[in-house]
């Protein structure tokens, strides 16, 4: 490739960046203005966080975020990191199944899942609350953590796992010993994935939550629908900050101990 | 000598495609025997059916005379040592060699004994706290072998185990591995492609193709008298005439040449020499026949060169104790 | 191995679950669509296909098209602004590529909610865009640029543009570099060398993340219902209406359904389209 044309590409690269990241910038930016009403700098205040931190309905709802997220990913993790580990000795047959199971969730659009969701726990009179958005959120995140684990269990093969019964461990030693230590990381990383996925999770949460247990998004959304104001700026520039931070850290975690890349 | 392996009409098919047609063989106590054969001729899956991470679709496999079947492969006598090595790479030399031991519920004290005994024998006491990939290729293929060894088994498997090195490491590893398996007085199963490694350190080699047992013999045996075409070929080079229905095999080195006026009884057939290859030690003459579609290899010593050269008229012939008859 | 049989169990809660909550629930949305509902918001056990008659109705019917029509122009403008970026990031430097990897990446993990009211913050009319032009003296009046069909279209692409970029990335990443050398050698202009070598041989990334864009913007009802007022409502936002306002979960089901079934008819057709046309360009 000639320079002009790759000068060309990298300046395009630069500038789709700069559209992927300007919003967000400006967004977080004007979270910092004195100005409520309008679009006009008029100066530097910390005054829309403090009034954040004040206000009983936000500190809840980012309280159950935090408990929903904790439960959730605690137990998309297990349930995915288990399934992930017995997939392998699945026969091809099964195992295609079971991708189409794990990979329809991912590609269904989210809203049929958020109703499908609403429509099973009112049939099932389940009331709607903090049980259900753990489930539904245990329900959309389970599939990564999956596809995160078996993807590193892929990338590992199987010569470990072999070396290790032959010196005599049993399938769960060999587990206990060999295989969770190995892909701890990648644990690791699915967890946070499924942890981010929940705390930023807004549409199956809208059809699943309780008037109870308003989620950070939900009251985002909320204040959204009133109109722009500091205060959804402050509390946006909340939420990207803990979604960047926890999506770097898994990404690090990951690329640890693995060579390949997903999503 | 006792009987150690055997392996009676063993089988194996994948997704219905046979790998391995049955096949019997018996591996005697302390002996090293080598399955060579080329890339896909199934001596790494006759390797792994021994090891217990496949299981045979038909036949049996004894270890002592005790049959393997339902036989998990961290229950059976004996250890591998991986192509790459299969080192775990979270745990220092020392952890790894001492696994088996652990696994097994060997006393602390008497794991202790064992780990330095094999520390010493494979040179790897300083390097005992060190991670897999603090090691050079060399290094941790001893650990490998040490990790396997700490346990006595009966039996040890290797499976190309000098393949990842290079040629002058290697080199030295086929005598410390072969001087390994006779103070050990171990039974060494060792699977590899290198003729040159098999011809090195086995008491028996077995020559695989297509999942067959081409010819198990020792390894002058085989070079000498290969029974088949595939061994002749296979085994070293080989100048194969046919004659009726029978393949006659004459190695290069037993080939000789004659101008074309001297010694006519001798002839057996002449041509012209197109091309030849210096190697040091050794010249190597092609030689086109005039009355055959074909080119006759000949090895022609430094010591006794007549001086050839491309493009000259020759005959050759060779004396009938060096040919070998061969079954198609 | 017989030893292996008992860790296979280990797949048993996942997939319990998977198909308590995720089966489970679609085949009673698929159930629901043939049932009534009655005056007050309940359901009705009595079968129909009432729900499936109402939606050949034009108002739904024009939805469905104008859906359609976002969906498809999302993943086109995705695909053509995706493709040179993710070829831009396979030919950096292995450490660079993972960090734009990442700039890439992280976008797509915040909430998009937040990334729609970002534009709203740009757009409106008391927003960034129209507070600069205006400082500068070059409109009277406040542009309307939000609350329409473009805003819509906007708001879709910048949040699903990350979906694009990954997969046709890895597929350029794992593909054979030697063939396009090749093609240089026997004298193909990049243009061509690009055509004929590198598009064919990245299709699986390109229909990945076309499929993941398309799913993903025609259930899609956070952007318009933030960027798009009332007149950009998408099937989406139907949907959502039915099951929370209106209260008709089975007309609700039934669009749904419809959605769905669309959806999955044109990933089928894409990908046979998309199939055909590497066969024919492997066998050129």
């Amino acid at each position: 490739m000639n320079t002009w044309r790759r000068r060309a590409l990298s300046g395009y690269s630069w500038a789709m960046l700069v559209f992927l990241y300007l919003p967000i910038a400006i967004l977080m930016l004007y979270s910092f203005n004195q100005s409520r009403i309008n679009a006009v700098w008029s100066g530097f205040t910390w005054k829309w966080y403090v009034s954040l931190f004040e206000n009983r309905q936000v500190m809840e709802a980012l309280g159950n975020s935090v408990t929903i997220a904790l439960i959730s990913s605690v137990l998309a993790t297990l349930l995915g990191t288990a399934a992930a580990l017995a997939m392998k000795h699945f026969s091809l047959r099964w195992r295609s199944i079971v991708h189409a199971l794990i990979y329809l969730p991912i590609v269904i659009p989210e809203i049929m899942m958020g109703l499908s969701l609403l429509v099973l726990f009112s049939q099932l009179h389940v009331e709607l609350g903090k049980a259900t958005l753990v489930m539904a959120h245990v329900t959309f995140s389970m599939p990564f953590v999956m596809v995160i684990i078996a993807a590193r269990l892929a990338d590992m093969g199987s010569e470990l796992e072999e070396a290790a019964q032959d010196l005599g461990a049993t399938p769960w030693e060999t587990l206990r010993h060999v295989t969770l230590p190995l892909i701890s990381p990648s644990i690791l990383a699915g967890f946070l994935m499924s942890f981010t996925l929940s705390l930023d999770d807004f549409i199956i949460s809208f059809f699943v939550a309780g008037p109870n247990s308003t989620t950070l998004p939900l009251y985002i959304y909320g204040l959204v629908k009133r109109g722009v104001s500091p205060e959804v700026n402050a509390l946006s520039t909340l939420l990207i900050a803990c979604t960047v931070l926890l999506v770097v850290v898994a990404e690090l975690l990951r690329r640890k101990d693995s060579k390949s890349i997903t999503l | 000598m006792k009987t150690i392996i055997a392996l009676e009409s063993i089988e194996k098919h994948f997704s219905g495609s046979v790998v391995i047609p049955p096949l019997s063989l018996s591996i005697a106590e302390g002996e090293f025997l080598t399955l060579l054969g080329p890339s896909g001729c199934g001596k790494t899956t006759l390797l792994r059916m021994i090891a217990g991470f496949e299981e045979p679709t038909a036949g049996e496999i004894f270890l002592d005379g005790k049959p393997l079947t339902n036989v998990p492969p961290y229950r059976r006598d004996m250890n591998m040592v991986f192509q790459q090595y299969a080192l775990f790479p979270h745990m220092t030399v020392e952890e790894n060699i001492l696994f088996g031991l652990k696994m097994k519920k060997v006393p602390a004290a008497e794991q202790q004994r064992r780990l330095e005994e094999v520390l010493q024998y494979t040179h790897l006491a300083e390097l005992r706290k060190r991670t897999p990939k603090q090691l050079s290729g060399g290094q941790q293929q001893r650990v490998a072998i040490a990790r396997a060894i700490v346990n006595n088994p009966k039996v040890l498997l290797l499976d190309e185990p000098l393949g990842a090195l290079d040629y002058q490491l290697r080199k030295s590893l086929q005598l410390e591995l072969k001087n390994l398996q006779k103070n050990l007085g171990i039974t060494f199963v060792y699977v590899t492609h290198d003729q040159e490694e098999a011809m090195a350190m086995s008491d028996r080699i077995a020559v695989m193709n297509k999942g067959r047992i081409e010819q198990i013999a020792s390894p002058a045996e085989i070079y000498n008298h290969p029974r088949t075409l595939f061994v002749a070929t296979f085994i070293g080079e080989n100048n194969i005439f046919r004659s009726g229905d029978a393949s006659i095999a004459v190695r290069p080195e037993k080939i000789r040449l004659y101008p074309l006026e001297v010694e006519p009884d001798k002839h057996r057939m002449t041509g012209q020499i197109t091309d030849m290859v210096f190697l040091g030690n050794l010249r190597k003459l092609y030689i086109r026949l005039y009355d055959e579609d074909m080119t006759v290899l000949a090895h022609e010593y430094a010591g006794d060169s007549r001086g050839w050269r491309a493009g000259d008229q020759v005959a050759i012939g060779w004396a009938p104790e060096d040919e070998v008859t061969l079954r198609c | 191995m017989l030893t292996t049989k008992r860790l296979k169990l280990l797949a048993l809660p996942a997939l319990m679950w998977l198909g308590a909550l995720f089966v489970l629930p679609l085949l009673m949305i698929a159930a629901l669509s043939f049932l009534k509902r009655g005056t007050y918001g309940q359901i009705v056990y009595q079968g129909t296909l009432d729900n499936y008659a109402r939606i050949i109705d034009p108002l739904y019917g024009d939805i469905f098209l104008d859906t359609l029509a976002v969906s498809v122009l999302t993943t086109f403008i995705s695909l053509v602004c995706g493709y040179p970026l993710a070829y831009h990031i396979s030919r950096l430097r292995r450490s660079a590529q993972q960090v734009w990897l990442l700039l890439v990446m992280i976008p797509f993990w915040i909430n998009f909610l937040v990334r729609s009211y970002a534009w709203v913050i740009i757009l409106r009319s008391q927003g960034v865009v129209n507070t600069v032009l205006q400082s500068l003296g070059l409109i009277d009046e406040p542009l309307p640029l939000l609350y329409n069909s473009g805003s819509v279209l906007l708001g879709m692409v910048y949040t699903l543009l990350p979906f694009m970029v990954l997969p046709i990335y890895v597929s350029l990443e794992q593909m054979d570099r030697r063939k396009l050398e090749a093609a240089y050698d026997l004298g193909a202009t990049p243009w061509k060398a690009f055509w004929h070598v590198t598009l064919p041989m990245t299709k699986s990334g390109v229909v990945t993340g076309s499929i993941l864009v398309f799913v993903s913007s025609i259930g899609m009802f956070v952007v318009p219902d933030v960027m798009g007022g009332a007149k950009s409502a998408l099937i989406g936002n139907v949907i959502q209406n039915q099951f929370l306002s209106a209260r008709d979960w089975p007309f609700g089901s039934a669009l749904s359904i419809v959605l769905m079934l669309l959806s999955m008819l044109l990933i089928f057709l894409y990908y046979r389209a998309a199939n055909a046309a590497g066969a024919k360009e492997g066998a050129a």
